[in-house]
């Protein structure tokens, strides 16, 4: 029987503002046993990480728990004094959080990093704590502890200090782990070792782990029990197939629904974004605060705020009106009027053999004769786009994908290849294009906080591409840039907003608004929404797919985000260290066979649907240096199909597998769909049948 | 490590060229004759131009340059035109007393600006804080012969703890200035004091917020174990860069706090070269410093790499 570790009741936390006191979490509880994995899931602003600082009373020095019980076993964590707390921490409690390059300390090596948690709670001496430190840096499954343990945070990558920072946590032994969005910074296939590796760790210790994500899929994977966090308050909880069965909350379902799908793509749906926004904590409704966003509202939702009832075995819900949401069907997404066959456009861009090499800096070069070391950003990558159609651009971070982007939009000058846009050859360096050319090609970044200048009202930024490029009269540039901010889906007022009074994804909006100005036949998105919440993520794909449609603009979208990938590309090209390896239309290159990489980053996908089954293929380490590539197929160090010498020694061939779509393998391609039979998505028997 | 030392030397060795060639122009620029300032103003034009064609004067300026910088990296650095002696032992003599003056400055305004700097980040906005930040920035403000002149009414005319006048005998030992040392000492601390008390108080407060002390925090390592071993090993490398760069400062930057007292230091020295037109003395003591600056430069860079993990192992 396990036993009850974490009891945390009706917290409400309290953060003091200029604005008077902020409930930020309200009213919350939540009980964690040993062995339990509980996930809590929300969006930005929900309360999260609030509610995770306040159980260890950590809180920022305005924030106060208000009202609430706080027992870890049998201690009551409310009666113990700073000090106390200081021994609860890192013995009892432990935590990791999001990013590990930050959450390690830059000048001290890691093993000491792991060995004085020891010698503070479990009183080992000198030699013990550093015995210990290798042992834990075993149970990671670090390859080398010893060399490690000498090592300091810059050497190691974000998957090994994530390990690394797992290995402090779980040295204690702790009762209660608490890991804060502890895979969002990193690759998916990283991630997908990480998230096995706390699943085995949690068989062997009996922990009680709160786990922390704004991610579905990933909650899916690896948590038992699921809590739906919105604006500060429980909306559902329940074990996991409760919650994803059922889906007894409309923002339960509505997160479900921003969730692109592997399987189906913008041809066939449209996502299902959640209109409007999460309320602030000084501006809630009175009722139930998801009832100003819900479809299904009505006039009682608005007058007395829901209390969380339990409906069966342990599965609450917020919902007045859950009933009704049983007989509502499943509704993901919606599906989109019969899409018109585009057939083949006209050529729009063609890019030929790009090669981008940096020169190392810094190296010996001035005293030894060697061969001046290059890191091989971009070697020999090749694309064709049509009219009014979307590449896809996958691969772990390193891959050289957005190296390649740059190259094509003219900011690193590429070294060799050529770059044709409808038919014209460019200059490599931007600063040689012509006028024309540069509002033919516009570009959407990752970071719309960094792109945009924050002295600027929005409406000037989306004015100034207006009349740099397209020599429009003052009274024409304001008519486009309050059509554009309609197009996407801002009210007209925001034209005078400066950056930091809009949300992340209203700035990503002014940001493509801008791109959009110039009215560019070809569009270069570099991961525009891997920084946003799901919701907000799924309004900004469907906003794309629509202005797509209307414009006919091509899009060169680049993401690690396989499903965001799979949902809006009509073609996908998959890379890995600076070359292609598998390229075909978004339908061909997610089902058998796929390259033996694609295949590890399909399976390694976190997918918010119990059904589906896949099977744990995992890449061992992490991608080598673009400095030294390894011979043959650059793929062999970390393939797990690897058939021999032949891969180390020569470089495979390209085959084509019909209707275009072409894998880089030495396996022959009937013999991977022969190894990968069904493909990794079908639905069948997933963790829901376990 | 070696390749950036080598690079780092060869530009010192450019800029110290490149301030030689200024030095030597400038001093070419001096108002008056160097004959007519050595002779005084009744020698006769005869006597004036014996003595020019004497000293070389006559010769084009790149040979006159030439003949200046050779001697010079040979370690002749000519001969005072007042004293008619050698200049190396007199500008040696002085940088030694300048250099006592710099390391007990330094004893005393290093280790007080860090741990001012950081009391002044734990309790940031604070009272503490505000005092310490205040106070330290009025120090910085004010002049040094504003500050000088008020040591020296309180603490050495009022309350006659120490000697208000400093112009010891320049080959005085250590031990036999240091009394004379204090107050100067003080002085240029109030200046130093102020900026490494904040450039601490900003580099904690950066470690402060950074994930690895929350991290630490929630590791329930003892308090003083986190601000030890965790805040400052990584905040005070800023102030590291500090305290070097301050070095070239003390040894020759100290013109006006060694007048007010009346220490033979090298400021002293330049202005004494200056106002009795005495060039090789000047150009000289200007070398020193031009060089001392770039030494305390590199030390700087090389004290941050060898304390930086990221510089000292690389990946």
């Amino acid at each position: 029987m396990p036993k009850k570790v974490l009891d945390a009741r009706n917290i409400t936390v309290t953060y003091k503002t200029e604005k008077g006191p902020l409930d930020t979490v309200r009213d919350v509880s939540l009980k964690i046993c040993s062995g339990e994995i509980y996930g809590l899931v929300g969006e930005s602003g929900s309360g999260k990480s609030t509610l995770a600082r306040a159980i260890v009373r950590y809180l920022p020095e305005n924030g106060y728990l208000k009202s609430g019980e706080l027992e870890l076993g049998d201690t009551n964590l409310l009666s113990l004094t700073k000090a106390e707390m200081r021994r609860v921490w890192g013995g009892r409690i432990t935590m990791v959080h999001q990013d590990p390059n930050a959450a390690i300390n830059p000048s001290v090596m890691i093993g000491e990093q792991i060995a004085e948690v020891v010698r503070t709670h479990l009183h080992l001496s000198k030699q013990e704590a550093k015995d210990k430190a290798l042992e834990m840096l075993t149970k990671v499954r670090m390859a080398d502890p010893e060399e490690v343990a000498r090592r300091y945070a810059h050497q190691l990558s974000g998957g090994m200090l994530q390990r690394v920072l797992i290995a402090i946590a779980m040295a204690t032994n702790p009762e209660l782990l608490i890991l804060d969005e502890p895979t969002t910074a990193l690759d998916v296939t990283t991630e997908a070792v990480i998230l096995d590796l706390i699943g085995d760790l949690m068989r062997e210790y009996d922990t009680a782990v709160l786990y922390i994500t704004h991610n579905l899929g990933v909650v899916a994977r690896v948590c038992n029990r699921v809590g739906v966090l919105y604006a500060g308050e429980i909306m559902e909880e329940g074990s996991i197939g409760q919650v994803f069965k059922n889906k007894l909350h409309p923002y339960t379902r509505g997160l479900l629904g921003c969730v692109p799908r592997v399987d189906v793509n913008k041809k066939d749906i449209s996502l299902k974004a959640i209109p409007g926004f999460i309320p602030r904590p000084d501006q809630l409704p009175p009722g139930c605060v998801f009832a100003p966003r819900c479809e299904l509202v009505e006039e009682a939702c608005r007058e007395a705020r829901p209390a969380l009832k339990d409906i069966e075995n342990g599965h609450l819900t917020a919902c007045r009106r859950y009933e009704a949401l049983k007989g509502y069907g499943d509704v993901i997404a919606d599906t989109r009027e019969a899409h018109e066959e585009a057939g083949y456009g006209e050529l729009v861009l063609e890019a030929r053999n790009i090669k981008k090499y940096f020169p190392v800096p810094g190296g010996m070069a001035l005293f030894s004769k060697s061969k001046k070391q290059e890191v091989k950003a971009v070697d020999d990558i090749s694309v064709r786009m049509r009219h009014s159609f979307t590449m896809g651009i996958v691969g772990e971070s390193g891959c050289g994908k957005t190296t390649f982007a740059r190259c094509i939009m003219g900011l690193e000058e590429a070294t060799s290849g050529e770059i044709e846009l409808e038919g014209e050859l460019l200059p490599y360096s931007v600063a040689k294009r012509t006028r024309d050319t540069l509002r033919k090609m516009q570009m959407v970044f990752q970071n719309p906080d960094a792109s945009l200048n924050p002295q600027h009202p929005a409406g000037e930024a989306v004015a100034r591409p207006l009349v740099l490029l397209r020599n429009l009269n003052k009274n024409a540039v304001q008519e486009r840039v309050k059509e554009l901010f309609e197009a996407v889906n801002l009210p007209e007022d925001y034209i005078y907003r400066l950056p930091h009074e809009l949300s992340g994804g209203e700035k990503q909006r002014v940001a493509i608004a801008r791109a959009f100005a110039a009215d560019p036949t070809l569009m270069i998105c570099d991961e525009p929404i891997s920084s946003l919440d799901v919701s907000v993520q799924a309004a900004l794909m469907n906003l794309l797919v629509d202005l797509q449609e209307s414009k006919g603009t091509s899009y060169l979208f680049i993401s690690h985000d396989l499903a965001a990938v799979r949902h809006l590309s009509d073609w996908i090209a998959v890379v890995y260290l600076g070359r292609l390896w598998e390229i075909g239309s978004a339908e061909d290159v997610f089902v058998p066979p796929y390259h033996p990489y694609t295949e590890a980053l399909l399976s390694a996908l976190p997918i918010p649907d119990l059904d589906v089954k896949q099977e744990s293929i995992r890449l061992k380490g992490s991608v080598p240096s673009a400095m030294n590539i390894p011979s043959g197929c650059r793929f062999h160090t970390r393939c797990p199909r690897k058939i021999g010498e032949i891969c180390e020694k020569e470089e495979p061939p390209w085959q084509d597998t019909g209707y275009y779509h072409q894998i880089c393998c030495h396996i022959p391609a009937a013999e991977l769909q022969a190894l990968q039979g069904e493909g990794l998505l079908k639905k069948g028997e997933g963790r829901a049948a376990q | 490590m070696t390749y950036f030392l080598l690079r780092r030397i060869g530009f010192i060795l450019i800029t110290l060229i490149l301030a030689s060639i200024i030095i030597f122009s400038i001093t070419q620029l001096l108002p008056g004759d160097v004959a007519r300032v050595i002779l005084g103003q009744f020698a006769t034009e005869r006597a004036i131009e014996n003595l020019r064609e004497e000293l070389g004067l006559n010769r084009p300026l790149h040979v006159q340059y030439l003949h200046w910088a050779g001697g010079f990296v040979r370690g002749d650095w000519g001969n005072s035109l007042i004293s008619r002696t050698p200049v190396r032992p007199i500008v040696m003599q002085r940088l030694g007393n300048s250099a006592m003056l710099a390391g007990l400055a330094l004893l005393i305004y290093v280790p007080l600006g860090i741990i001012l700097g950081v009391i002044a980040a734990l309790k940031k906005d604070k009272l503490p804080d505000q005092l310490i930040t205040g106070v330290s920035m009025a120090f910085v403000g004010l002049p040094e012969f504003v500050t000088g002149l008020l040591l020296i009414t309180f603490l050495a005319i009022g309350l006659e703890w120490f000697p208000a006048n400093s112009s010891i005998n320049p080959d005085s030992t250590f031990r036999q200035a240091f009394p004379y040392l204090i107050l100067p000492a003080i002085t240029v601390s109030l200046t130093g004091l102020g900026y490494i008390a904040r450039m601490t108080r900003s580099g904690t407060i950066d470690v402060l917020k950074t994930d690895y002390i929350r991290a630490a925090d929630l590791k329930g390592l003892p308090a003083s174990q986190v601000l030890f071993k965790h805040v400052l090993r990584n905040s005070l490398l800023p102030t590291v860069t500090v305290v070097a760069m301050g070095i070239g400062w003390l040894l020759g930057g100290l013109i006006v706090t060694e007048a007010v007292y009346g220490y033979p230091g090298l400021g002293r020295l330049i202005v004494y070269s200056i106002q009795r037109q005495d060039l090789p003395l000047l150009q000289a003591c200007s070398m020193i410093i031009v060089a001392i600056y770039s030494i305390s430069n590199l030390a700087a860079d090389i004290t941050y790499g060898l304390l930086n993990p990221r510089i000292r192992v690389g990946n």
